[in-house]
């Protein structure tokens, strides 16, 4: 039932495993809608977004790199990653698979309008970056107070 | 304003309708030299502790769960990974040697290495002379 690590194709499966990925990716799969600048699932690095009332958390799943070497900005509310992973060279070796991400990638995603590119943090663990970005403070919700 | 906290609703909705997420398969990269085979997998956000590789006589099974500190009330907005646990398995020959192998996390990628059993390893034949 399991791919045997030396077959090229992958056990049966694998393959329906992939076919299943491939058709989500093809369809599209969730409610979110697109940015024009959106790049189609399966694209590298993948990304998620979340938001709380005071601040927007991105987290970039993008193992193995050195941090330092990211460009990461954010002009009004496009949040843009640009960089590269380059894997370890191996030499002498015979691959039977090769399916992880080696080049240049650049992934852009839209925020809400209300980030504050004034106050971002990232942080980079176990492969994950972290970005958090405040929201201005207008945004907020606020208690008013009756009188 | 109002645009995004629909699309957020929406996402949040959307989540809880689906009790569990099927496990990510992480990718690897799979290669073989003369000392033995080798795997690679990407599998950010998991940490050493919460990686679990098992290897018996024919079967090595990868298995992580990402551990990603988020605040409370964290709504989705877009989501490109949908699952916090990694599952992969494959089978192995019998000239490798399970219990030999090595592992090493480094930033959410796996290195692990399975030998192959010494008689398998290639041998320099010496050639005397009489």
């Amino acid at each position: 039932m399991f791919a045997s690590l030396r077959n090229f194709e992958g056990g049966l499966f694998d393959d329906f495993k992939r076919l299943e990925r491939e058709m989500d990716q093809l369809l599209g799969h969730g409610p979110w809608s697109g940015g024009i600048r959106a790049a189609a699932h399966g694209s590298y690095p993948p990304i998620n977004v979340g938001v709380t009332p005071e601040r927007i958390d991105v987290y970039l799943f993008i193992a193995g790199v050195d941090p330092k070497q990211l460009e990461i900005t954010l002009h009004q509310n496009l949040l843009t990653v640009k960089g590269e992973r380059r894997l370890q060279p191996v030499e002498g070796a015979e691959f039977y698979r090769r399916e992880r991400f080696d080049g240049e990638f650049h992934r852009a995603v839209n925020l809400p309008e209300d980030a504050d590119p004034e106050k971002v943090e990232a942080n980079y663990k176990d492969g994950v970056l972290h970005v958090a970005i405040e929201r201005r403070e207008t945004a907020k919700p606020r208690q008013i107070e009756v009188k | 304003m109002s645009k995004t906290s629909d699309i957020s609703k929406q996402a949040a909705s959307n989540t809880q309708t689906k009790a569990v997420e099927p496990p990510i398969r992480p990718a690897v990269d799979i290669f073989e030299d003369e000392t033995g085979i080798t795997v690679r997998a990407d599998m950010p956000g998991v940490s050493h502790e919460r990686l679990d590789i098992q290897i018996d006589k024919d079967t090595l099974a990868i298995e992580g769960k990402a551990e990603i500190p988020m605040p409370e009330g964290l709504e989705a907005i877009h989501a490109d990974i949908r699952s916090t646990s990694y599952q992969r398995s494959f089978t192995i020959s019998h000239e490798l040697d399970g219990e030999k192998a090595d592992a090493m996390l480094k930033d959410g990628i796996l290195t692990l290495h399975i030998p192959k059993r010494e008689q398998y390893q290639p041998r320099k034949i010496e050639v005397r002379v009489s």
